[in-house]
């Protein structure tokens, strides 16, 4: 059963000057994986991240994602990926309306076909009475739950999600893992980051990176076992510091 | 007491941020303000540190009054914010000789007391604190909030955003800095890290839902609780939320938590109802309640 590859990384290195941040990751991400991407701060997390999605030029190595080069087609990946993050997700003095409408144009999308998806979002979510508030006057994890759809808008292949959950409150954090679940179900690939150690276990396989290298790569049960762990934490404790 | 809190409400426009919230900091005691973000945890704070005026109720700080006594405070504690403070073109060493001068001391004269954690920072003391890795400018704002020896530190979630590691290692600081006899108010929306504190208070939407140790707070936990595991997760959790009996159903780690409605739980049935739906290696074990369970329960 060979799965198609969404993501296929070799040896992708990236240096700042004498520094290499990224130092020869390879690995690949399978069509519909939820693919955890875990490493202690400064280990090169978000510097392996920027070359995924098209904008950090790598200094060696090759990388496809979505079936696109990173080096020569990185305006074709981030047409087609989503990507959102922790720090920005949608825009604050926007409505939620106008930030589904907003972002749909970004992605090319027809005016009939935003109003379709716009028209889905708020049924799917429950967002009748809020549909036409500022999305700051919204609690956080309400803003991350449409950021996620709104990062899904164009149905990309991949979506990448860097520390979607930082700060939510738990029950949210579980109805977005749940959300997570549903669109990889449907196929989507899901590629993200996280401190929360429990979140690592909902993964299908975790990569975790120390000092700019992949130290580890398995599914959470067989990482548990290679370091005789108990929990994705106490692997993490392990391997962090290298 | 170190800190009483007694009634204190606030509000901003439309949003009541704070909600009658009473409890109270023993000496020496490490206290955990548990909650997510909009809960209320920073009102609080900027209250306790007389940055914001409550519009109703009382508050004290080691013994004096946060409105009419705020000058005494502001001498007497520390203070951490969530976001990072420092003066980002100040070097690491500018950064705190800026903060000791401002509270009339010097680096040398409490050097003792931040030593195990400005020496961690020192190498790089003459780095502009805008140049810092998180980690470092974390370890750079606690020596600062320490240099003049308060009585009192204030933590507003000084781990958010910081991995496992580092976390780990912050929270062993605090343990040594309890042990100067520093009492600590620290926030924090990682239930994990609520087993480390003396006593804790959930936090949610401006009100307080429990205080106790955590020990107790976890015994307070309602129902019975089950470990449930199968080959695969979101079918599982979809057919959990179908089952007549579920109570509580969340993911939790490679588990689900599973409460049922039901005072007797009916393993065999339940096994049964998920065999039928095509679930495999299914496995169910009761288990104990974490405090992340009991928050939950509370706040649903």
């Amino acid at each position: 059963m060979e799965a198609e590859k969404v993501i296929q990384v070799d040896s992708l290195t990236k240096k700042f000057g004498d520094f290499t941040a990224v130092n020869a990751i390879t690995f690949e991400v399978a069509k519909g994986e939820i693919f955890g991407f875990l490493g202690a701060n400064g280990a090169g997390k978000t510097t392996a991240m920027k070359m995924l999605i098209g904008i950090s030029k790598p200094t060696a190595g090759t990388a496809k994602v979505a079936g696109f080069d990173v080096f020569s087609e990185a305006e074709l990946i981030k047409k087609n990926i989503g990507y959102m993050s922790q720090k920005f997700a949608l825009y604050d003095d926007l409505t939620v309306a106008e930030n589904i409408t907003f972002f749909g144009g970004i992605y090319g999308l027809t005016r009939k076909r935003i109003n379709e998806k716009r028209t889905q979002l708020v049924a799917e979510l429950g967002l009748d009475e809020i549909v036409n508030e500022l999305v700051g006057s919204l609690p956080l994890g309400w803003k991350q739950k449409i950021a996620f759809s709104v990062a899904l808008l164009h149905e990309p292949k991949i979506v990448f999600l860097d520390e979607p959950t930082g700060g939510v409150d738990p029950i949210t954090r579980r109805q977005f893992w749940e959300m997570i679940y549903k669109t990889a179900n449907g196929g989507t690939t899901i590629f993200v980051t996280t401190h929360y150690m429990d979140e690592a276990e909902y993964c299908d396989r975790v990569s975790i990176m120390v000092n700019g290298s992949i130290e580890a790569l398995d599914s959470p049960k067989k990482l548990k076992e290679q370091f005789g762990a108990d929990t994705m934490n106490d692997v993490f404790l392990k391997l962090a510091r290298g | 007491m170190s800190i009483i809190v007694e009634n204190i409400s606030k509000s901003y426009d439309k949003v009541q941020a704070l909600k009658n919230v009473t409890f109270q900091v023993d000496k020496g005691e490490l206290f955990g303000l548990i909650g997510p973000d909009g809960a209320g945890k920073t009102t609080l704070f900027r209250i306790l540190t007389t940055l914001l005026i409550a519009d109703e109720g009382k508050a004290s700080v080691v013994g004096f009054d946060v409105v009419s006594e705020y000058k005494n405070i502001r001498n007497s504690v520390g203070y951490m914010p969530g976001r990072f403070s420092l003066y980002q073109d100040l070097t690491v060493e500018e950064n705190l000789q800026f903060f000791a001068t401002i509270f009339g001391t010097t680096i040398e004269e409490n050097y003792d007391l931040i030593k195990d954690i400005y020496i961690q920072i020192e190498p790089f003391k003459n780095r502009r604190a805008g140049k810092l890795s998180g980690g470092m400018k974390q370890k750079l704002a606690l020596s600062c909030a320490l240099i003049h020896k308060p009585k009192v530190l204030f933590l507003d979630e000084p781990t958010t955003g910081v991995d496992p590691v580092s976390r780990k290692e912050f929270w062993d600081m605090l343990k040594r800095l309890q042990q100067k006899g520093i009492t600590m108010l620290v926030s924090t929306p990682y239930m994990d890290e609520a087993a480390l504190c003396d006593r804790v208070a959930l936090i949610q939407d401006g009100s307080i839902l429990e205080i106790d140790t955590p020990k107790n707070v976890v015994k307070k936990y309602p129902k019975e609780l089950y470990n449930i595991k199968a080959s695969n997760m979101y079918q599982l959790l979809e057919k959990l939320a179908q089952y007549e009996f579920t109570h509580s159903a969340y993911p939790f780690g490679e588990y689900v938590h599973y409460t049922d409605t039901r005072s007797e739980f009916d393993y065999q049935e339940l096994y049964n109802y998920l065999n039928v739906h095509y679930l495999d290696n299914i496995f169910i074990e009761k288990t104990e309640p974490t405090i992340e369970d009991v928050f939950m329960d509370l706040a649903k």
